[in-house]
């Protein structure tokens, strides 16, 4: 609503007009084309693919690639589908968002709520670890996973994803609880409110909407991750690793259509996600980029 | 004696407690991250092959590392991919947010459009694109079918230009962020300043020439930042899109360091090379992070 008020006030012909929704339109029809093209090939039968029809509609309908897909693909050796990995994915994504995002709002409240002497360095540490490239942890990582028994299994997973993820968690709850008025703790403080006391009546009722991006945030990356899974997932991998084992094969025909069913089931949490919460999602993205 | 102990000894732990929630994530940053780091620079000192081993070589590893083809062409190719990625990125992230700022009719749907490939991962969209570029299933076989039978699109199979596809395939996933870092700067700009330009005379393209892309200044600076560290650690869209070939002609830091380290046993070499990856993205977000930091306390 008040995004129209906003806008610049520049006028425009009506020929510029035209040109400005043809450009935007064509933009638009990029976008959507990889989705298109995975979605119009995963219901048809294979041998219209190689035939050389990819943008057409299918002239006959068929959901038996996404069958194949989730229930009997040759995964690596396994013609197990991608069930077991989707799976796997969830197992590992669900208690890494929760811990991380919990830890990530504790973190927060102290870094505003309870500041001390040296919390800036504290948390530029915590914030440089967003960025590191994940190359630089990838072989003391794979060292440390292994002493502690948790090499290629799901927990070892979450581990990874948990100490690598609350760096953004930290700097999403900081930044909200940077704007709360600090007069309300230190009131509830007098009151003889005590820290969790505080945290758990004060901060959390209002922590609603910055939990959601954190959640997504936490969500998005870590079920789209990639490099970790193929380097710690042993026999627990991800599906992101599966869909690249089942894509890059290179026994027996190229399946085009089992491999674009497989590419939506494995975009499809992430898919529904923008699509129920995209408002959340974006903010998130300019949370992580812009830290205000 | 006993009884004010006690009260001292929980007055004390609420004044630590902040501190005791705190410590455990700051540990686990200390030794995850920054003790890693450490384990891996002083691993790439060392003769280590399939297995950490603590046989100093000095300087070896980073010698032999700048003098492997492979690893001359992974620098050649990052430096060619993040140029027109962030470039290209940038140059469509701009436009379409200028143009979406003009009150257009339907950016509710076109927005979200823009932006939703920014929540799939680079697997997803590599198995789009790879497909969709391939020679005898895609682009070029669609055209051919319609009639254009010279159309000729083979970038995917050829060492010269696959780099230009992963281009692509990145540009495709990240510009509509881009644009919604562009469109959220717009939106902040006061119109006032607009009107009192236009009363002055100013054509449109000098009022966005002159004044509003200068104040994008913060944008443009985000979008740099962002967009090249997210071309530093690129890896699994060439993964999926090109698996580094044909040949090595889309060798990244990034499988580079992965297949030295965990398929040649070569780990000494392959810390080398994380450890330059390292420095590099250090070099762009250490003064970036410093500075926010820095303006937060002003």
């Amino acid at each position: 609503m008040s995004a129209a008020t906003q806008d610049t006030a520049v006028s425009t012909g009506s020929f510029t007009r035209a040109f400005l929704y043809l450009v935007l339109i064509l933009f638009a029809l990029f976008y959507l084309l990889p989705l298109y093209v995975m979605g119009v090939n995963s219901v048809k039968p294979l041998t219209e693919i190689t035939g050389g029809n990819m943008m057409a509609l299918p002239s006959v309908w068929t959901l038996e690639p996404w069958r194949q897909a989730w229930s009997t693909a040759q995964i690596g050796v396994e013609p197990t589908g991608l069930k077991p990995y989707f799976l796997n994915s969830i197992l590992m994504v669900v208690p890494a968002v929760a811990i991380s995002t919990i830890v990530g709002a504790l973190n927060g409240y102290v870094l505003t709520k309870w500041r001390f002497r040296g919390d800036t360095w504290v948390f530029g540490l915590m914030l440089f670890s967003c960025f590191i490239p994940f190359q630089i942890v990838l072989i003391p990582m794979a060292v440390v996973l292994g002493k502690l028994g948790l090499a290629g299994s799901v927990p070892g997973l979450i581990l990874v994803h948990v100490v690598y993820g609350i760096g953004f968690t930290t700097l999403y709850f900081r930044n909200y609880y940077a704007s709360f008025p600090t007069e309300l703790v230190r009131a509830a403080m007098i009151d003889g409110a005590g820290f969790f006391r505080i945290f758990w009546r004060i901060l959390l009722p209002v922590s609603g909407p910055i939990a959601v991006v954190s959640v997504i945030w936490q969500f998005t990356n870590i079920w789209n991750d990639f490099l970790f899974g193929v380097s710690f997932g042993g026999t627990s991998q991800p599906m992101t690793v599966a869909l690249n084992n089942l894509v890059q094969s290179s026994t027996g025909v190229k399946e085009y259509n089992v491999h674009f069913a497989g590419a939506i089931l494995a975009a499809l949490p992430t898919l529904l996600v923008y699509i129920v919460a995209g408002r959340y999602f974006v903010r998130g993205l300019m949370a992580g980029s812009v830290k205000g | 004696m006993a009884a004010s102990g006690d009260v001292d000894f929980r007055t004390r732990l609420q004044d630590w407690l902040p501190r005791l929630v705190l410590a455990p994530s700051f540990a686990v940053t200390l030794l995850f991250v920054y003790g890693f780091i450490l384990f891996t620079i002083v691993l790439s000192f060392t003769g280590s092959k399939m297995l950490p081993r603590f046989t100093w070589v000095g300087f070896e590893n980073y010698e032999k590392l700048f003098a492997l083809p492979a690893w001359n062409t992974a620098i050649v190719n990052i430096a060619i991919f993040a140029s027109l990625y962030i470039v290209i990125c940038t140059a469509i992230g701009l436009l379409l947010a200028i143009f979406l700022d003009q009150k257009i009719r339907g950016e509710g749907v076109l927005r979200p459009i823009y932006l939703y490939p920014m929540a799939l991962s680079f697997i997803v969209t590599g198995t789009a694109w790879k497909w969709f570029l391939d020679p005898g299933i895609g682009l070029q076989q669609v055209m051919r079918n319609t009639g254009w039978e010279s159309f000729t699109f083979t970038w995917i199979k050829d060492a010269d230009y696959a780099l230009y596809t992963i281009v692509i395939a990145a540009v495709w996933q990240t510009s509509g962020f881009v644009m919604a870092m562009f469109l959220a700067g717009l939106r902040g700009i006061d119109n006032e300043i607009l009107k009192a330009a236009q009363i002055d005379g100013a054509s449109n393209w000098q009022l966005y020439r002159r004044i509003v892309i200068p104040l994008l200044r913060p944008a443009f600076l985000s979008a740099f930042v962002i967009l090249s560290h997210l071309a530093i650690k690129s890896y699994d869209l060439v993964v999926a899109l090109t698996g580094g070939g044909p040949g090595r002609a889309t060798e990244m830091p990034a499988t580079f360091m992965y297949s030295y380290t965990f398929t040649r046993n070569q780990m000494g070499i392959g810390a080398s090379s994380a450890v330059i990856m390292l420095m590099t993205i250090a070099a762009i977000m250490v003064p970036y992070l410093y500075a926010e930091l820095k303006e937060k306390k002003a």
